[in-house]
Protein backbone atom coordinates (compact mmCIF):
# COMPACT_ATOMS: atom_id res chain seq x y z
CA UNK A 1 0.00 0.00 0.00
CA UNK A 2 1.12 3.25 -1.09
CA UNK A 3 1.02 6.59 1.10
CA UNK A 4 2.09 9.60 0.84
CA UNK A 5 3.48 11.99 3.58
CA UNK A 6 2.61 15.53 4.17
CA UNK A 7 4.51 18.38 5.67
CA UNK A 8 2.33 20.42 7.51
CA UNK A 9 4.42 22.27 9.71
CA UNK A 10 4.79 26.09 9.62
CA UNK A 11 6.66 27.91 7.15
CA UNK A 12 10.04 28.74 9.25
CA UNK A 13 10.34 31.62 7.38
CA UNK A 14 8.17 34.78 6.50
CA UNK A 15 9.56 37.33 3.83
CA UNK A 16 7.61 39.76 2.57
CA UNK A 17 7.88 43.79 1.29
CA UNK A 18 6.03 46.09 3.91
CA UNK A 19 3.77 48.60 2.13
CA UNK A 20 5.72 51.94 1.66
CA UNK A 21 5.34 55.28 3.63
CA UNK A 22 7.33 58.33 4.30
CA UNK A 23 10.74 58.10 5.73
CA UNK A 24 13.19 61.06 6.78
CA UNK A 25 16.83 61.80 7.18
CA UNK A 26 17.02 64.04 9.88
CA UNK A 27 20.48 65.08 10.68
CA UNK A 28 20.90 68.10 13.49
CA UNK A 29 23.20 68.84 16.36
CA UNK A 30 23.23 67.49 20.05
CA UNK A 31 22.66 71.25 21.10
CA UNK A 32 19.01 71.63 19.21
CA UNK A 33 17.90 67.96 19.56
CA UNK A 34 15.26 68.85 22.22
CA UNK A 35 13.72 71.62 20.25
CA UNK A 36 13.05 69.97 17.48
CA UNK A 37 11.74 66.67 18.78
CA UNK A 38 9.26 68.99 21.00
CA UNK A 39 8.52 70.51 17.46
CA UNK A 40 7.41 67.14 16.26
CA UNK A 41 6.10 65.86 19.28
CA UNK A 42 8.52 62.57 18.96
CA UNK A 43 11.39 61.96 20.94
CA UNK A 44 14.91 61.80 19.46
CA UNK A 45 16.74 59.17 21.29
CA UNK A 46 20.93 60.05 21.81
CA UNK A 47 22.07 56.51 22.12
CA UNK A 48 23.68 54.41 18.81
CA UNK A 49 20.88 52.58 18.31
CA UNK A 50 17.82 53.30 20.24
CA UNK A 51 14.53 54.22 19.15
CA UNK A 52 11.19 56.32 20.24
CA UNK A 53 7.96 56.22 18.92
CA UNK A 54 4.94 58.23 19.11
CA UNK A 55 1.94 58.70 16.88
CA UNK A 56 2.60 56.31 14.39
CA UNK A 57 5.76 57.73 13.48
CA UNK A 58 9.21 56.11 15.05
CA UNK A 59 12.34 57.68 15.36
CA UNK A 60 15.71 55.70 15.28
CA UNK A 61 19.19 56.95 16.40
CA UNK A 62 21.62 56.11 13.41
CA UNK A 63 24.63 58.13 14.88
CA UNK A 64 25.15 60.86 16.91
CA UNK A 65 23.37 63.41 14.65
CA UNK A 66 21.69 61.63 12.47
CA UNK A 67 18.32 59.61 13.12
CA UNK A 68 16.16 58.00 10.63
CA UNK A 69 12.51 59.03 10.99
CA UNK A 70 9.64 56.74 9.87
CA UNK A 71 5.50 57.80 9.77
CA UNK A 72 2.45 56.97 7.51
CA UNK A 73 2.31 59.11 4.25
CA UNK A 74 1.51 62.62 4.16
CA UNK A 75 2.52 62.90 8.23
CA UNK A 76 2.62 66.51 9.59
CA UNK A 77 6.48 65.99 10.63
CA UNK A 78 8.85 67.98 7.95
CA UNK A 79 5.65 71.01 8.40
CA UNK A 80 6.18 70.91 12.36
CA UNK A 81 10.26 70.76 11.85
CA UNK A 82 9.88 73.59 9.41
CA UNK A 83 8.52 76.20 11.75
CA UNK A 84 11.30 75.87 13.90
CA UNK A 85 14.36 75.99 11.33
CA UNK A 86 15.45 79.22 12.75
CA UNK A 87 15.86 77.87 16.45
CA UNK A 88 17.25 74.70 15.51
CA UNK A 89 19.01 74.96 12.10
CA UNK A 90 18.69 70.93 10.99
CA UNK A 91 18.48 68.80 7.56
CA UNK A 92 15.57 67.08 7.00
CA UNK A 93 15.43 65.31 3.58
CA UNK A 94 12.48 62.63 2.45
CA UNK A 95 13.83 59.64 1.26
CA UNK A 96 11.02 57.24 1.12
CA UNK A 97 11.72 56.35 -2.31
CA UNK A 98 15.41 55.21 -1.79
CA UNK A 99 14.49 52.34 0.37
CA UNK A 100 12.30 49.40 0.71
CA UNK A 101 11.46 47.48 3.46
CA UNK A 102 11.11 43.61 3.81
CA UNK A 103 9.75 42.13 7.07
CA UNK A 104 11.33 38.52 8.32
CA UNK A 105 9.51 36.61 10.48
CA UNK A 106 9.45 33.21 11.97
CA UNK A 107 11.34 30.85 13.83
CA UNK A 108 14.21 30.88 11.31
CA UNK A 109 14.39 34.88 10.56
CA UNK A 110 17.59 35.49 13.45
CA UNK A 111 19.47 32.61 11.16
CA UNK A 112 18.60 34.20 7.53
CA UNK A 113 20.04 37.54 8.97
CA UNK A 114 23.18 35.52 10.45
CA UNK A 115 24.09 33.93 7.03
CA UNK A 116 24.92 37.54 5.14
CA UNK A 117 24.59 39.91 8.31
CA UNK A 118 28.55 39.98 10.28
CA UNK A 119 26.62 41.41 13.02
CA UNK A 120 25.75 39.35 15.96
CA UNK A 121 22.15 39.30 14.96
CA UNK A 122 20.72 37.15 17.89
CA UNK A 123 22.41 39.38 20.62
CA UNK A 124 20.12 42.85 19.13
CA UNK A 125 17.88 44.01 21.93
CA UNK A 126 14.18 43.42 20.78
CA UNK A 127 13.48 47.46 20.25
CA UNK A 128 16.40 48.55 18.69
CA UNK A 129 18.14 49.12 15.54
CA UNK A 130 21.25 49.04 13.68
CA UNK A 131 22.66 49.85 10.31
CA UNK A 132 24.79 47.52 9.16
CA UNK A 133 25.94 45.29 6.30
CA UNK A 134 24.32 42.59 4.63
CA UNK A 135 26.96 40.77 2.25
CA UNK A 136 28.05 44.11 1.38
CA UNK A 137 25.01 46.11 0.97
CA UNK A 138 23.97 48.63 3.71
CA UNK A 139 21.15 47.66 5.21
CA UNK A 140 19.12 48.96 8.64
CA UNK A 141 17.88 45.94 10.87
CA UNK A 142 15.12 46.60 13.47
CA UNK A 143 14.76 44.08 15.51
CA UNK A 144 10.46 43.65 16.63
CA UNK A 145 10.26 40.83 18.22
CA UNK A 146 12.68 37.47 19.22
CA UNK A 147 11.70 36.54 16.05
CA UNK A 148 10.04 39.45 14.23
CA UNK A 149 12.46 41.77 11.82
CA UNK A 150 12.41 44.91 9.67
CA UNK A 151 15.28 45.46 6.96
CA UNK A 152 15.55 48.52 5.08
CA UNK A 153 17.75 47.76 2.04
CA UNK A 154 18.38 50.53 -0.60
CA UNK A 155 16.30 49.60 -3.99
CA UNK A 156 19.30 49.07 -6.03
CA UNK A 157 20.70 46.25 -3.78
CA UNK A 158 17.56 44.94 -3.29
CA UNK A 159 17.62 42.13 -6.03
CA UNK A 160 21.06 41.03 -4.73
CA UNK A 161 19.55 40.81 -1.17
CA UNK A 162 16.14 39.31 -2.69
CA UNK A 163 18.09 36.38 -4.53
CA UNK A 164 20.40 35.99 -1.12
CA UNK A 165 17.27 35.63 1.06
CA UNK A 166 15.56 33.25 -1.68
CA UNK A 167 18.35 30.75 -1.89
CA UNK A 168 18.69 31.18 1.90
CA UNK A 169 14.98 30.22 2.19
CA UNK A 170 15.16 27.44 -0.11
CA UNK A 171 17.73 25.67 2.10
CA UNK A 172 15.73 26.31 5.13
CA UNK A 173 12.72 24.61 3.82
CA UNK A 174 14.99 21.97 2.45
CA UNK A 175 16.29 21.52 6.25
CA UNK A 176 19.80 22.45 5.87
CA UNK B 1 37.35 38.16 11.97
CA UNK B 2 38.85 41.32 14.19
CA UNK B 3 36.51 42.88 16.55
CA UNK B 4 36.81 46.69 16.63
CA UNK B 5 35.19 49.37 19.43
CA UNK B 6 33.37 52.12 18.14
CA UNK B 7 33.51 54.86 20.28
CA UNK B 8 30.34 56.61 19.34
CA UNK B 9 28.07 53.60 19.37
CA UNK B 10 30.51 51.94 22.40
CA UNK B 11 29.96 49.42 21.15
CA UNK B 12 32.57 46.23 19.67
CA UNK B 13 31.64 44.92 16.30
CA UNK B 14 33.41 43.01 13.64
CA UNK B 15 35.71 44.34 11.05
CA UNK B 16 33.33 44.18 8.04
CA UNK B 17 31.52 47.37 9.47
CA UNK B 18 34.16 49.16 8.96
CA UNK B 19 36.83 51.18 6.41
CA UNK B 20 40.40 52.02 7.06
CA UNK B 21 40.65 55.92 6.07
CA UNK B 22 44.46 56.20 6.58
CA UNK B 23 47.04 57.81 9.23
CA UNK B 24 45.57 60.03 11.93
CA UNK B 25 46.52 63.42 13.10
CA UNK B 26 47.40 64.61 9.79
CA UNK B 27 46.08 68.50 9.89
CA UNK B 28 45.02 69.99 6.87
CA UNK B 29 47.21 73.57 6.61
CA UNK B 30 45.68 76.59 7.20
CA UNK B 31 47.04 78.73 4.70
CA UNK B 32 47.43 76.23 1.61
CA UNK B 33 48.55 78.98 -0.49
CA UNK B 34 51.67 79.87 1.80
CA UNK B 35 53.40 76.26 1.19
CA UNK B 36 56.03 75.15 -0.48
CA UNK B 37 55.93 72.36 -3.10
CA UNK B 38 58.25 70.28 -0.44
CA UNK B 39 55.55 70.92 2.18
CA UNK B 40 53.09 70.39 -0.01
CA UNK B 41 54.63 66.73 -1.10
CA UNK B 42 54.68 66.12 2.78
CA UNK B 43 51.45 66.66 3.67
CA UNK B 44 49.62 64.74 0.57
CA UNK B 45 52.24 62.00 0.49
CA UNK B 46 54.57 61.21 3.52
CA UNK B 47 53.17 58.80 5.94
CA UNK B 48 54.99 57.69 9.06
CA UNK B 49 54.80 53.54 7.82
CA UNK B 50 55.02 52.53 11.59
CA UNK B 51 56.28 49.04 12.25
CA UNK B 52 54.45 48.30 15.70
CA UNK B 53 51.48 51.35 17.17
CA UNK B 54 50.32 53.49 14.36
CA UNK B 55 47.72 55.84 14.70
CA UNK B 56 44.93 56.01 12.33
CA UNK B 57 41.48 56.59 11.17
CA UNK B 58 38.62 54.82 10.80
CA UNK B 59 35.00 54.76 9.29
CA UNK B 60 31.92 52.63 10.97
CA UNK B 61 29.07 52.38 8.82
CA UNK B 62 26.25 51.80 11.33
CA UNK B 63 26.85 55.22 12.83
CA UNK B 64 28.87 56.94 9.65
CA UNK B 65 31.38 58.56 11.38
CA UNK B 66 35.13 58.67 11.57
CA UNK B 67 37.11 57.79 14.72
CA UNK B 68 40.64 57.24 15.57
CA UNK B 69 42.32 54.02 16.73
CA UNK B 70 46.01 53.39 17.80
CA UNK B 71 46.58 49.43 16.04
CA UNK B 72 49.66 47.65 16.54
CA UNK B 73 50.67 47.04 12.63
CA UNK B 74 52.69 44.32 13.96
CA UNK B 75 50.24 42.00 15.50
CA UNK B 76 47.34 43.55 14.04
CA UNK B 77 45.67 44.51 17.31
CA UNK B 78 43.54 47.20 18.57
CA UNK B 79 45.17 48.99 21.66
CA UNK B 80 42.60 51.62 21.36
CA UNK B 81 40.05 53.61 19.72
CA UNK B 82 38.89 57.03 20.29
CA UNK B 83 36.73 60.25 19.13
CA UNK B 84 38.02 62.18 15.83
CA UNK B 85 38.90 65.51 17.63
CA UNK B 86 40.63 63.96 21.13
CA UNK B 87 43.95 64.41 21.88
CA UNK B 88 46.30 61.47 20.19
CA UNK B 89 46.76 58.91 23.18
CA UNK B 90 50.10 58.41 25.48
CA UNK B 91 52.26 56.02 23.50
CA UNK B 92 54.06 55.50 27.26
CA UNK B 93 50.47 54.98 29.09
CA UNK B 94 50.95 51.44 30.96
CA UNK B 95 48.11 50.24 30.33
CA UNK B 96 48.67 50.60 26.74
CA UNK B 97 51.38 48.86 26.71
CA UNK B 98 50.49 45.70 28.90
CA UNK B 99 47.30 45.74 26.61
CA UNK B 100 50.38 45.32 23.43
CA UNK B 101 52.32 42.61 25.82
CA UNK B 102 49.04 40.35 25.61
Amino acid sequence: MTYEKHQFHASPILIEEIAPGLRLSLRVKPAHRATLARAMGLDLPSRVGARAAAHGAEALCLGPDEWLITAPEGAGLPKAARAVYSDAPHSLVDISDREITLRLSGPAAVDALTTCCPRDVAAMAVGTAARTVFDSATVIVWRDGPAEFRMDVWRSFAPHVRALLAQVETEFHAGL
Amino acid sequence: MLLIHCPYCDDTLPELEFTYAGEAHIARPADPSALSDAEWRDFLFIRTNARGPHYERWRHVGCGRFFNALRDTVSDRFLMTYKAGEARPDLNNPTLTREAAE
